[in-house]
Formats: structure tokens, sequence, C-alpha cells
């Protein structure tokens, strides 16, 4: 215990003596989870609060195009650009190109014409068969001008189908009114009253969005929430480039020639070094938390919501930080170099974290990768974490994927010492 | 019982790195009794590094024996690395850290306690002069102080053999002086010494036996003063040239 307890001391010392070591294991997370949440956060907002500016060029002079105008902006996730009527379809590509907006809706001349006569067409079929009109009566089939959406390339698809989206219901919305006046006014040989209208047109079902949660809260998940234990994961896994290249100095140094002439075991020394590491792991994960917990509220970032039970959350943080430096001591082993240990280290993380779901949401993935991001110790250190900060779960919820994880941190064990073993050095 | 005085006995040693079909040696057969000290010599690329990395443990050996006090070094490595010191020729230490911390963390792996350690570290900084930088990074020293460091951490457990891989290489006059002083002040206590350099007037001072190597033969071993005699030699230089050639061997 006395040589665990030195063999620590010294570990603490070399470390806390690299000055650059440290800001790359504790700052640059830090900086890292503040930016992307940042980023992330910005763009939720873009999407739920902010509006996206969208050029409307209306060649229509008809009543009906100026209500899918008001529809469109009733809809509230636009901030409509009108153009005036001496503008082409030319000035709106290059003010696209401009960025001036990133969506532009062009409105055909014979809009209103079309949604009347598509009124009409679609009461007549519909009276057919009531025989409230003689069925001699043969419409020949539409020949719809469509509406013309233009959008910049930049837009991403998953963007691109919710402005999709909310014109096709501004579009719906229009259409389905005409139709409704139209038929009314074909039976009961009046105009509708505008309250009957508005209860067929806008009496949908109102729909309450609520997270799934175990613990019954109801918060709902943001991009803290998403982003603090995705980053605090990657962070601990980072640490790979401080300690596999503290093992590979030390194997290339002389103080380990000296160490392998002691009568003490190398297990004590990597002993160490998981606990050491261990302890930098938990550091982050605490410096993390509690900037989400403090420091993004005053940065005007939403605030981290720590899971109810404390004490799931210590042991999955133990869990991942000891997979995270088990890994770490696997590539310090194998490695020769430091140039090796470094770039094997960094690029196989970035790796792990885009097929373990940290990069790209899991669900999102196509079906090989769901397969292989079983293979990913960071997917189920980012299921744990999930488990408790998304949905109120307790231990126990998250156990299927703690299990997981420490099968893959023994293994990872198994194959240092193995390694140990095949170089002759335990 | 002969085994038992020796401190080093090798017998019938035949070593060869993997993947080179030459052995580095075969059959070789060296004894060092106890108290002794004695040279290893020979040309680069002799097995000088390699004999000492064999008796250290270092490197295993395939066929033979190497015995350390009686022990065989692959059956007892726990026991056998409490017997011996080594002081490699490269630096073999925690720049990061201080004299006294290196001195604190090699001092608890080779077996000491924590009052053993400080009554260590005390004496042995005072004798090799590094009392006053006892809490400065060894990064900052020079080469001289930083050998004298590789020292101490070597005879802290107070070993029963010391193995020396150019123990004195790049001082000054001072610190070699120091240095050579107080490894012969260990073995007046006891303290059987094994040394190898190219410091050849240095090594004329400090060992009494030699043995010289070549091509991983032994091919003198003897007294220092017995072989000189034999050869006709005034000097060790004089000797080695004799015996292994003028001709560059690296």
């Amino acid at each position: 215990m006395f040589k665990l307890r030195a063999t620590i001391l010294k570990d603490i010392r070399i470390l806390t003596r690299d000055k650059v070591g440290l800001i790359l294991m504790l700052a640059m997370p830090v900086l890292l989870a503040i930016v992307i949440t940042s980023v992330q956060n910005s763009t939720f907002e873009l999407v739920n609060d902010n509006k996206v500016p969208l050029l409307l060029y209306n060649k229509d002079k008809g009543p009906i195009s100026e209500e899918l105008i008001k529809a469109l902006d009733k809809i509230g996730i636009f901030e409509l650009k009108k153009l005036s009527g001496t503008q082409t379809e030319k000035d709106v590509i290059s003010r696209m190109h401009a960025k001036d907006a990133l969506v532009a809706i062009i409105i055909p001349a014979n809009y209103s014409e079309e949604v009347l006569g598509k009124a009409k067409r679609i009461t007549q079929d519909a009276l057919k068969n009531i025989d409230v009109i003689a069925d001699t009566v043969i419409n020949p089939p539409m020949k719809e001008i469509p509406l013309l959406l233009y959008y910049h390339p930049v837009l991403q698809q998953s963007f691109r189908n919710s402005i999709d989206g909310g014109l096709r219901s501004a579009l719906q919305l229009v259409q389905s009114r005409y139709i409704v006046k139209r038929l009314y006014s074909s039976i009961n040989e009046h105009d509708i009253p505008d309250s009957l209208e508005n209860q067929i047109t806008s009496n949908q079902t109102p729909v309450t969005e609520i997270p799934v949660s175990r613990d019954g809260s109801r918060n709902i998940p943001n991009a803290t929430q998403h982003n603090i234990p995705a980053w605090t994961i990657f962070a601990m896994f980072f640490i790979v480039i401080s300690l596999g290249s503290s093992i590979v100095r030390e194997k290339l140094s002389g103080s380990f020639i000296r160490l392998r002439t002691l009568p003490t075991s190398f297990m004590v020394a990597l002993a160490s070094k998981q606990i050491t590491y261990l302890l930098v792991t938990l550091l982050q994960a605490a410096l993390i938390f509690s900037i989400g917990v403090w420091l993004f509220p005053k940065m005007g970032l939403p605030s981290l919501n720590l899971p109810g039970d404390k004490v799931g959350l210590l042991l999955v943080t133990l869990a991942c930080g000891w997979c995270a430096t088990s890994f770490a001591i696997c590539i310090g082993v194998f490695a020769q170099t430091q140039e090796q240990a470094n770039g094997f280290g960094a690029v196989s993380i970035v790796i792990l974290a885009a097929i373990g779901g940290l990069l790209v949401p899991a669900f999102a993935m196509p079906a090989s990768f769901r397969l292989i991001m079983q293979f990913s110790p960071l997917h189920w250190c980012l299921e744990a974490y999930y488990g408790l900060f998304l949905e109120g779960g307790k231990l126990k919820d998250i156990l299927m994927n703690i299990i997981p994880l420490l099968i893959i941190t023994v293994i990872l064990q198994l194959i240092a010492i193995y390694g140990l073993k095949r170089k002759n050095l335990i | 019982m002969e085994q038992m005085n020796a401190a080093v006995s090798i017998e019938d040693l035949s070593f060869g790195y993997k993947g080179q079909p030459r052995k580095n040696f075969t059959h070789l057969n060296l004894q060092i009794k106890k108290g002794d000290r004695f040279g290893i010599f020979g040309p680069n690329g002799a097995g000088k590094t390699t004999l000492i990395n064999l008796m250290t443990g270092l490197l295993n050996y395939e066929t033979g024996s190497v015995r350390l006090s009686g022990y065989e070094i692959k059956n007892h490595k726990k026991n056998v690395n409490r017997l011996f010191g080594f002081v490699p020729q490269d630096f073999s230490f925690y720049h990061e850290l201080s004299p006294a911390e290196n001195l604190g963390f090699f001092g608890a792996w080779a077996g000491l306690t924590k009052q053993q350690i400080q009554h260590k570290i005390t004496e042995l900084l005072e004798i090799l002069g590094l009392q006053e930088v006892r809490n400065k990074p060894v990064h900052k020293f020079s080469g001289g102080m930083k050998r004298r460091v590789n020292l101490a951490i070597s005879v802290m457990h107070e070993p029963e053999i010391l193995f020396l891989d150019e123990p004195t290489v790049g001082v000054d006059v001072q610190t070699r002086h120091a240095i050579i002083n107080y490894l012969k002040q260990l073995n007046d206590k006891g303290t059987t010494l094994i040394y190898t350099s190219h410091q050849l007037h240095e090594a004329e001072d400090l060992c009494e036996n030699i043995a010289l190597i070549d091509e991983g033969r032994i091919i003198a071993n003897n007294s220092l003063s017995s072989l000189l005699n034999e050869h006709r030699q005034g000097g060790l230089e004089g000797l080695f040239l004799t015996l292994t050639g003028k001709e560059y061997r690296d």
C-alpha cells in the first residue's frame, strides 16, 4: 500500500507540473462544452425562437395569395421579406446568393384562380355523389402550376423539411378554407358564416409535447442537457493523449529500466496511473457539470439540471472514467512512440465518438452502424448518462448500459496486461 | 558452496536477440567474487551492455545459468532485485521531480520503509553534495548533478551488488573524482562493484579484477595487475589494444 501511495504521489506531482497537459485535460473540454453548447443552442433557437428569413415574390394579384402570405406569417417561423412587383426571379436568386435569405417562395400569377378552380372542381365531384349536381358534369384533370420554393444549398435536409412542412400546412389551410366555403355555399346557397368557417378550418385537435421521463418530471431537454454529458465523456476519453503518452514516455525513458530492476511489480505503476487519472476524469466531470449548472445560465445558455440520483451519477462517472483510463493504458502499452499514442489515441476517440452517437444521434444512424456502435464504450457511457440526465432514470434503470461498459473495461484491462506480459514488462 | 561466495556466477550462458541468427554469447562462464571491484571492458558491440542486462534480469536468457549471491535470476526475480542496484548509462529518474522526490519514490519501490527513506535521503544528498538542491526539479541540474542523482537512487536500498554502466560519462573532473571516491567507500563497506566504461584511466583506478570481452567471448579474465604483467603493458589502454586490436568495431 505504501508503494502504491508513493507511486500515486509521484504521478500526481508529475501531472500537476505539466501545465500544458493540465490545460489540455481540464480547460480544453470546458471550452469545448461551452462552444458546442452555445452553437447548438443557437441552432435550437434558430429553429424554435428565431425566424427564418424568407423572400416572397407574389406574382398573383388575387386575394388568396394574400391569405396564404398571412397563413405563412401566422406559422411564426418565417420572417417574410416581400419583393415588389418590378423584381424578377433572377433578383430572387441573386439575393439568395447574397444570403439575404436562405429560402424563397414564388407564388405563380394565377394562384388565386387556381385555388378557386380547384375548390369548384372538388365541390362538384363531391356533390355529384349525393345527386345535388347532375353527374353529366365531367371535370377534366387539373393542371396546377406549382409554387416555387428556392433554398440555399447550405440548408440541411432536416431544416428544409421543417420549412417544407410549414409551407404545406399554410397551403393546406388556405385551400381547405376555399373548398369548405364553396361546398357550403353550394349546399346552403349562401356564404358560410365566419365563425363556422373558423371552426372547420382552424379547430385542430391540440397537441401537447411531453418528454418521456422515468421520474415524472416535465423538464424539456435543451442543448445543455444533451451536450454536457456527451462532451464530458469526450473529455474523459481524451485523457488518452496525456495518459497514453505518459506510459510511452516512461517506457522509453531510463526510469522504466530502473523500475524493472526494483523488487516491485509494474502492476503497481499501472494501478497508480489508473487511480490518478480516474481522479482526473472525476475532476473533469465535476468541473464541466459545475459550469453547466452555474456558469451557463450567466452566459445566457440553458442551465444543466443534474439528475435526482446522485449516487447513480457518481457511479456512472466512475465507470466512464475507469473505461477511459483503461483505453488510454491499452494505447500506451502498445504504442511504440508518443506520436503513435497521440495520433492513434486522438483519432480513435473521434471515431469511437462518431460511431457511439456523440457526434450524430444514435437514432439517425444507419442500421449497420447501430450494430457497430455496441462496440464503442462511448456509446454505453452516453446511454447511461442520458438515462440519468434526459430520462430522469435511476441507477437500476441504466444497469443494462453500465454492464456492457464494465465488460469493455475488463477486456481493455486484459488486453493491456497481455501486452505488458508479451513485452516482458510484468 | 563456491556459488554462494560469488556475487555473480555465470555458467554455460547462451543468449541471442530474437530475429538475429548469430548468438551474442555461447557457453559463457564468469565468476565475480563478493566484495570485488570488477570491470567489464570491450570494444563497441562486444556485448558488455547485453551481459549487464542479463545479469540484472532486464534480458531473459535461454540456456545456462546466471546467479546473484547464489540465486538463479529467472527463478527468484523478486529476491534478486533486492540484492543489486543498477546505475544505467542513461539518466534513470523523473526529470520533473526533485532529488528528494525521486529518492522517495524509488526508495518505496526498493521496499524501504518511510523512516528508512527519510534517513537515506538526508544521508545520500549530503554525501553527494545535493542537499542544497534537494527540492529543485532535476531538469534544471547540470550533467554532473544528474549523474550524482542517478547514483544516489541506485544505492538507496544499500545493495550487495552495484552494477555501473558508464557512471561518469560526460562529467567534469571534480564530479568524477567524487563519484569514484564514493564508490570506493561503498566497496570498503562490502558492496561488490561491477563496472563498465570506456574511461580506462578511471577503470585502472577503480577496478581490481577485469574481464575483456570481444565478439561475445571473454578473451581475458584476471586481476588487472596480473594481466598487465602477463602482456607486458603499463596500462589498461595498452592491454586493451593488444588484446582487441586497433580496427574500428562499430
